[in-house]
């Protein structure tokens, strides 16, 4: 296949049939019907039920783990404990969107030495019923040395805390520090001469900045069913981001070859980021290797909360010096991000993200990644830049606010575009943040009157967006119907935007388009549905797919015509004679085509095997105006619009729901959610009762505006926009907040209590 | 754990009379059904007690109503007469849970679960309803404010049952409401609850009132103090700085994931004034 396909296309003109149409999306029937099967409907004869003990501990050190009294129990068939998983080297490996060490994740499963974080696996029991396993956990004896633990990012790195490794040093640091802590790795990013750039400003503003820790909020549980054969295979089927990195995962965790693991992927009930890791999933399939059964997991929500990874909560200093008439000369921060009880937070994305929307010639941003008895962090959209981004749009808010000059005109005037140079390195090709920024003034919403106690507020975002490894077959069958098989899980309604392109690319009814999303044995490496690749990148899979059975399609017919292949041209969805030196022939549609494959060679269908390269960048602004009770704290969302770059809309209403949910977790976020723990370092909210995500009542509609402005390395100017719409809204909230109240709070959740204090310290 | 769902009174009470372990009274389950997937009771018996239709029943006489124990709030907020008397005894059981959970969750289950932050304790306590319990030795009135002596903790044995709440008659210049404090707006547990039942005269005076309050103690409380600050007035300006002040005196809240002490007794003022008023309206017509 021609290579040059991976870059470089060049939008068509020709009017678009399908590619930004609200076509109907494949897998509705079956969802709005229950006939959908997510993670926890799997099940298989003589299956069994594991259920994990887990720790009560924040900070503990494992002296014993006695499971005699477990396993004599009558119904119990396995008990695995750290015993059973080999110690694995240190080696960092991508995992979603971060780099993983399995030394580390080995024992993130399944604690070795010490329980790190409240909920952290000790053991696990297999049994012919839940009960019977609940039961058998209670009969597990673990000796523990109770430790001094940590929770707090900025206590972690305070001298004389409490370790959780003694053996980690941190990185990035001359000279190389000689004491272990609990700071792994510090980053710099320098653009400049930050120096020179504070003595030109005017006006300098510093603040500091405090998020929580907050979890994804997935509705859906982690669940798998694992399944080992005797001849050493084995199967599993989990709710995740990506199969192959399960596989790759599992495989290594459990200690058998990558070929003889298949892994199906359920649909999924949400995941943003923190279903791209392996909890439970190596647990049954230790659980099932010891047995030769199926065994099921799923985890309660408590589990959930406690267990699997929530996004960091981050400290984060930010510094920006302006010129009186609003020129940003030169922006500083300092983020100091929570792992949890590993290594690796998304310091580096928010350290990159976090003055990327605007033109700055001196940048200086320093990143801390910081370990505390919390779960491990997972990926939480966009990872890391909601939380940068968030303390710098409150200063730049504010410094607007200080020179009288209006919040939009103020980005403008500063925004990123073509050919800006960022901190982190490249420069940027043809970007949307202008474009955003002129659709925001344009909103009938900016011109909205407020009413007292009301307040409004703006902030913008970025994200990279990604590409990637991707595989795609697209068959052609019998019928004159087509099977598009990606390996990419549909978590925003890919299925229906891949269908499109592949329509249009074909010139066909998409409804004759079926999608199926593959296991891990049908395609060759997916990488995850995540980094907001999956409509860029398998979209760019899936028009090659189609462009290659199209020249299939083309030869076979060439073939029974006589004439040469670029004698042929397909249009409309059927091949035509190129011209009248062709000779007189009549069109042969696909389903003609697909009719009489047997006699032109037999089957047909088109592959496209790529890296995706030239992913394009997503800029949005958010903008939301609140009510704030002045009495009890309480704030009501009153409007809510959305603005954001999509590149091209493939699917409009699919991008909308993207930047509405993003919105709402940004509501989420800013106002109720946050990781509570008592000084005894257990999780007191591991529920969504006192873990608060937005209800459909506490929410207006959520207004977007889609602004296009293509991508060129996509035939249909794709960006991502998965991500993006987590980040502006944090800040805009935050600003609305501050412009109700005329008073400025620089924490998050801005719950209640939070807000009523902030009142009250204000008027003393 | 034995599961029994008798027909009748007779039946539920000779069952709780032989129960050997700990028994555990079902109603609508919104609770008990919560703490049984928590591991936080292990009840040897559940005696679901749905099934019983006098438990059901609600009667009016001479403007006094009586309303069966395992009625819930959906059904109460289908009753017009009720509503219309005790708007506000109807507003706390019906802003319990989600729609689902309204469906079940019943006005006597919401008072024994005991919950300090129970929506319903503090609009009976301010209606001054009693409540009437059956226990193998016949039957006793118990006012609502003494059900609860803690959290979960009733003052009821484990062989009775409240088969029914009772509400007096009225003037007509009554009115009572309740509003709670949550940080979203439904779906969640009273950070405050404040539940005021007042009388007015001719002129528009308070000639009498409860309240009751929730979530700021260990159980809801009856606040006669607070009661105190609103006979005499037209629920004036000063009035209301004056209950504001009696309510935060009462407050004896904690620290906790729903809400600090602070936070707390100052908000316990704020819903005070605001169901005083609502309550206040309705009683002036």
């Amino acid at each position: 296949m021609d290579n040059s396909m991976d870059v470089g296309y060049s939008a068509d003109d020709k009017e678009l049939k399908f590619v930004g149409k609200r076509t109907n999306r494949p897998d509705g029937v079956d969802k709005v019907t229950g006939r959908a099967r997510f993670g926890a409907d799997a099940r298989l004869p003589g299956m069994l039920y594991g259920k994990i003990l887990r720790s009560p501990h924040a900070h503990a050190r494992i002296i014993s783990i006695d499971t005699s009294k477990a396993e004599a129990l009558s119904g119990v068939k396995a008990v695995v404990t750290r015993d059973d998983f080999e110690d694995r080297d240190s080696e960092f490996v991508p995992a979603g969107e971060m780099m993983v060490n399995y030394r580390d994740m080995v024992r993130n499963i399944m604690a070795r030495e010490k329980v790190l974080y409240d909920g952290h696996a000790v053991a696990a029991v297999a049994a012919t019923s839940v009960t019977i396993a609940k039961q058998a956990l209670k009969l597990i004896d673990v000796q523990y040395e109770v430790l001094p633990h940590v929770i707090d990012v900025v206590e972690a790195m305070a001298p004389g805390a409490p370790l959780l490794h003694d053996d980690l040093f941190t990185d990035g640091v001359e000279p190389k520090p000689t004491k272990p802590s609990n700071v792994a790795k510090r980053l710099e990013f320098n653009m400049g001469d930050i120096a020179s750039g504070f003595a030109e400003a005017d006006e300098i503003l510093e603040k500091t900045f405090d998020t929580k820790p907050v979890h994804q909020g997935y509705i859906e549980p982690h669940s798998c069913l694992a399944s080992f054969s005797e001849n050493g295979s084995a199967e599993l089927w989990c709710s995740t981001q990506g199969q192959y990195l399960v596989r790759a995962h599992c495989s290594k965790l459990v200690g058998m070859e990558i070929s003889k693991l298949r892994v199906t992927p359920s649909e999924i009930g949400g995941g943003f980021g923190g279903k791209t890791v392996v909890f439970i999933e190596p647990i049954a399939l230790a659980l099932s290797k010891k047995t030769y059964r199926p065994i099921k997991i799923t985890m309660t929500r408590d589990e959930v909360f406690r267990s699997s990874g929530p996004t960091s909560g981050g400290n984060v200093r930010v510094k920006v010096g302006i010129t009186k008439d609003g020129k940003i000369m030169a922006c500083e921060a300092e983020l100091k991000y929570q792992a949890g009880a590993f290594q690796g937070s998304s310091v580096q994305p928010g350290c990159m993200c976090a003055f990327a929307p605007y033109d700055v010639a001196n940048v200086n941003v320093i990143g801390w990644d910081v370990l505390s008895n919390r779960p491990k962090v997972a990926a939480y959209r966009a990872p890391g830049a909601p939380i940068s981004e968030y303390a710098v749009e409150c200063v730049i808010d504010e410094l607007a606010e200080r020179i009288g000059m209006d919040p939009v005109d103020f980005r403008l005037k500063n925004a990123a575009k073509e050919g800006t140079q960022t901190a982190y390195g490249p420069k940027f090709g043809p970007v949307g943040f202008v474009e955003v920024l002129e659709a925001t003034k344009a909103l009938d919403h900016y011109k909205i009157p407020l009413g007292p106690n009301q307040g409004r507020g703006i902030g913008s975002g970025f994200w990279f967006n990604i590409g990637g490894e991707t595989c795609v077959n697209l068959n052609v069958n019998e019928d004159g119907t087509l099977t598009l098989i990606t390996g990419s899980p549909d978590i925003g309604g890919s299925r229906a935007s891949m269908c499109n392109m592949a329509a249009e690319e074909l010139g066909i009814d998409v409804g004759l388009i079926n999608p199926i999303i593959a296991d891990t044995s049908v395609l060759g490496f997916n990488f995850l549905s995540a980094g907001s690749r999956t409509t860029f990148a398998c979209g760019l899979a899936t028009i090659e797919a189609a462009r290659n059975a199209i020249e299939n399609m083309r030869k076979r017919v060439a073939q029974l015509w006589d004439i040469p292949l670029d004698a042929v041209v397909w249009e409309d969805g059927a091949a035509r004679p190129a011209s009248s030196n062709a000779g007189e022939f009549e069109p042969m549609t696909l389903p003609e085509i697909a009719k009489i494959a047997p006699k032109t060679g037999g089957p047909i269908a088109g592959h496209a095997e790529i890296n995706a390269q030239g992913a394009g960048p997503g800029f949005g602004t958010h903008m939301v105006d609140v009510e704030v009770d002045k009495e009890t704290g309480h704030v009501k969302v009153l409007r809510y619009t959305v603005i954001q770059d999509a590149g091209k809309a493939i699917h409009p209403s699919f991008v909308e729901g993207q930047y509405q949910g993003g919105a709402v977790q940004c509501i989420g976020w800013a106002l109720n959610e946050e990781y509570v723990y008592g000084e005894d370092g257990r999780l007191q909210n591991s529920g969504f009762l006192d873990y608060r995500i937005p209800l459909a009542s506490d929410l207006p509609m959520i207004d977007t505006k889609i602004v296009e402005v293509p991508n060129p390395n996509h035939p249909y100017g794709v960006r991502g926009v998965g991500e993006t719409p987590i980040i502006p809204g944090l800040a805009a909230m935050s600003n609305a907040i501050s412009n109700a109240l005329g008073l400025r709070m620089s924490e998050l959740p801005m719950s209640p209590p939070k807000v009523l204090k902030a009142i009250k310290e204000a008027s003393v | 754990m034995q599961y029994e769902a008798p027909q009748t009174l007779d039946a539920a009470l000779s069952l709780l009379a032989g129960a050997t372990g700990q028994a555990r009274i079902l109603a609508g389950g919104t609770d008990i059904m919560v703490q049984l997937h928590m591991d936080t009771t292990d009840p040897d018996m559940l005696v679901d007690i749905k099934n019983i239709s006098e438990l059901r029943a609600i009667t009016e006489t001479d403007g006094a109503f009586t309303i069966g124990a395992v009625t819930t709030g959906a059904e109460l907020g289908e009753n017009e007469a009720v509503k219309k008397m005790w708007p506000g005894v109807v507003e706390g059981l019906e802003l319990i849970g989600s729609t689902q959970v309204q469906g079940r969750a019943t006005i006597g289950g919401n008072l024994c679960n005991a919950s300090p932050a129970a929506d319903v304790i503090p609009a009976l306590i301010a209606a001054n309803a009693i409540t009437n319990v059956v226990g193998p030795n016949g039957s006793r009135e118990v006012a609502a404010e003494d059900i609860p002596v803690g959290p979960g903790k009733t003052s009821l044995a484990q062989d009775e049952i409240v088969v029914s709440i009772s509400f007096p008659a009225r003037g007509a210049r009554a009115g009572d409401a309740y509003l709670r404090f949550i940080p979203r707006t439904e779906m969640d547990i009273a950070v405050v609850g404040v539940g005021i039942s007042l009388e007015v005269d001719e002129a528009g005076v308070c000639t009498q009132a409860r309240v009751g309050l929730g979530a700021v103690a260990e159980k809801a409380l009856l606040v006669p103090e607070a009661a105190a600050t609103l006979i005499g007035t037209s629920l004036d300006d000063a009035a209301m700085e004056k209950l504001a002040a009696a309510i935060s005196a009462a407050c004896r809240p904690i620290n906790d994931r729903r809400g600090t002490i602070e936070f707390r007794t100052d908000v316990a003022g704020v819903m005070a004034r605001r169901t005083a008023k609502i309550a206040y309206d309705r009683a002036v017509g």
